[in-house]
């Protein structure tokens, strides 16, 4: 049984056809990159994973979405219970209004957990995870906007970290950093890629070559080639991939 | 751009200047308007009296000397028109020439007299003594109890009951109004569809361009006779009257401003929240209200001011009585009604003229001191 698979998915927004029959799956503890060119649908194929799509009106789906061989689109899916299973970071740090502390905890709040010293140890080894502990251990009652954006988004991995999920979404997570937050950030997928399934979009080429195993390009709604990103950065099959690989177009 | 800042700021300084020269004019003259004298005899030993004692000897719930400290003696009040009491028509001549010098006389006959009489019928050689009277003071007039502007001899500028009377009305209007504004603006922000938000939202917006006084009427012919009935009360005009309709007065503020404050949550916050695992609710309540406080903290600023400064309205509704209230279920006056039902009969200048500026001061100061707790209140969440 594989992680993450979808099977012949196609999304509409109204009459525009997003996603063409994607087929892809995902093997646990794997980081797969997902690149293509603006508009190419590979962000509305990551928000396939923990249902952020529902959110937008007239989207259709179908075709099957299965995590852990389950279908999340299934009658019996609860989305809250998905969306702690799933979790996500998105490509501008988007911490909450509260204080460093609150921000890691409020997956857990929310979910009703309210035994403090509970809450303080999955704060503190969130923060661990996400390589942030050592620099905010002094600050925890500060606001988040306090910090830099790239302690930002580290904190938001760590919120997202915080309620254990088993698969992490990325939206562009360095897009809006700097290259050594950048960097900071690229190393910690490394690590986390022991305890996570990681699937991520990325704009930059050299990013998906340097942190994930799988890589798959998406054009016009349709997943031109997927494989593992050694082969798809060295030897792509499709004369496509090559273009956009090697900047002809994109 | 620059200048018209300038001229805003200037216009609002000289309002404020001019509102506090006016204002703070009435602690420097006594209760009893200019151009009138009190006078006793020469053999009383009281000094001076204020305003609540004048008012008191006059309405003979004082009538010794000695409660104000003078000799154990009757108090006989003297009016001018009193002197037919004591003097035949003919001996005051026909033209009443000779009033002035029967004044003197019989106040220096009647050793527990005091009298009030206009200054011009103060005689050169007067027998009586003209007593020294206290200014009004501050205290007098912020914690008197008692609002009789026109009173003679001496007015009285109780103004606690027309303060606590607005703090009420205001207090019940935004005690009423704030939740439901608020439930509204989030209904309308986060969960109405798009076709229900733009049908409502310029309906709400429509409210608060209705003129006061219709406000009034609706209150007047629909609120007052339902408190009436439901409540068994004498009159509905009440001060719970006035602040449910000053609620409905202030919603269209504080739905359409905190509306907006929720609207421009970016949703970043709201997917961040949903993605999770929190449920919508979880998000309005933890992330997008927390989110726009400043701007919910601005609507209920807002309203509180319309509250405090709406005048028509709970003038029509309030049954206007200047007394204290002891329940929300009787009448009551607020400042700005005040105001407006007064100044037209206060000649300008006068002390009743100069107690409404001074009125008005006060407003000025609560409305103040709302916005500055406000806003503690917002920061201070803002940091927890």
């Amino acid at each position: 049984m594989h992680k993450i698979e979808t099977k012949e998915i196609n999304l509409h927004y109204g009459n525009f056809h997003a996603l063409k029959g994607i087929n892809l799956v995902a093997k646990e503890n794997t980081v797969t990159a997902l690149i293509g060119p603006s508009g190419c649908g590979k962000s509305t194929y990551l928000r396939l994973f923990n249902r952020m799509n529902d959110l937008i009106d007239n989207v259709e789906i179908s075709g099957q979405v299965l995590v852990d061989g389950e279908d999340i689109y299934g009658r019996k899916v609860q989305v809250d219970d998905l969306r702690k299973k799933v979790g996500m970071v998105f490509q501008k740090p988007n911490p909450f209004p509260k204080s460093i502390y609150e921000n890691v905890a409020y997956g857990l709040r929310v979910n009703g957990i309210n035994d403090k010293k509970f809450i303080e140890e999955r704060v503190v080894s969130s923060l661990e995870q996400a390589a942030l502990w050592e620099e905010v251990k002094d600050k925890l009652n500060k606001s988040a906007f306090e910090l830099s954006g790239g302690q930002q988004q580290r904190l938001c991995i760590a919120r997202a970290l915080a309620v254990q999920p088993s698969v992490l979404l990325m939206d562009e997570p360095a897009s809006a950093l700097d290259p050594l937050s950048t960097s900071k950030i690229e190393e910690l997928i490394h690590t986390l890629k022991k305890d996570y399934t990681i699937i991520i979009v990325t704009h930059n080429m050299q990013q998906a070559g340097r942190v994930s195993d799988y890589t798959a390009f998406f054009y016009m709604g349709t997943l031109v080639e997927f494989n593992e990103t050694k082969i798809i950065f060295t030897n792509p099959k499709n004369i496509q991939t090559q273009n956009y690989i090697t900047g002809r177009f994109g | 751009m620059r200048i018209s800042a300038l001229v805003t700021s200037i216009t609002i300084i000289m309002i404020v200047f001019f509102l506090f020269r006016e204002g703070v004019g009435i602690f420097k003259s006594p209760s009893v308007e200019k151009g009138y004298v009190i006078a006793v005899n020469k053999s009383n030993a009281v000094e001076t009296l204020n305003s609540t004692q004048l008012k008191n000897i006059y309405d003979q719930e004082i009538t010794n000397w000695k409660t104000l400290g003078g000799k154990s003696q009757e108090i006989t009040v003297f009016r001018v028109e009193d002197i037919t009491n004591y003097y035949s028509e003919e001996e005051l001549g026909a033209n009443m020439e000779y009033l002035p010098a029967k004044i003197s006389e019989v106040l220096a006959k009647t050793p527990g007299m005091i009298a009030f009489f206009p200054s011009t019928y103060l005689v050169k050689n007067f027998k009586g003594k003209v007593l020294p009277l206290k200014n009004i003071s501050v205290a007098n007039f912020l914690g008197g109890t008692e609002w009789f502007p026109t009173a003679q001899p001496s007015a009285q500028f109780g103004a606690w009951p027309l303060i606590l009377g607005t703090l009420y009305v205001s207090l019940i209007a935004i005690l009423l109004a704030l939740p439901l504004g608020l439930a509204t603006a989030v209904y309308l922000a986060e969960i109405a569809d798009k076709r229900t938000r733009n049908f409502l939202k310029p309906v709400i917006e429509l409210l608060a361009g209705i003129p006061s006084v219709v406000y009034g009427f609706f209150g007047l012919v629909v609120i007052v006779p339902i408190l009436k009935n439901t409540f068994h009360l004498d009159s509905g005009q009440s001060g719970l009257a006035g602040g449910i309709l000053l609620a409905i007065m202030a919603l269209p503020t504080i739905i359409t401003v905190s509306e907006d404050a929720l609207h421009n949550t970016p949703n970043a916050m709201r997917e961040a929240s949903l993605a999770m695992g929190a449920s919508k609710w979880q998000t309005i309540c933890r992330i997008v209200v927390p989110y726009s406080s400043s701007g919910i903290t601005a609507a209920a600023i807002l309203g509180i001011g319309r509250a405090m400064g709406e005048t028509m309205a709970v003038l029509m509704v309030t049954g206007n009585a200047a007394v204290v209230p002891h329940s929300i279920f009787e009448p009551l006056r607020t400042i700005p009604a005040t105001i407006a039902a007064e100044l037209g009969e206060a000649p300008q200048g006068g002390l009743h003229y100069q107690a409404l500026f001074t009125l008005g001061c006060i407003l000025f100061i609560m409305t103040v001191s709302a916005n500055l707790m406000a806003g503690y209140i917002s920061k201070k969440k803002r940091l927890a």
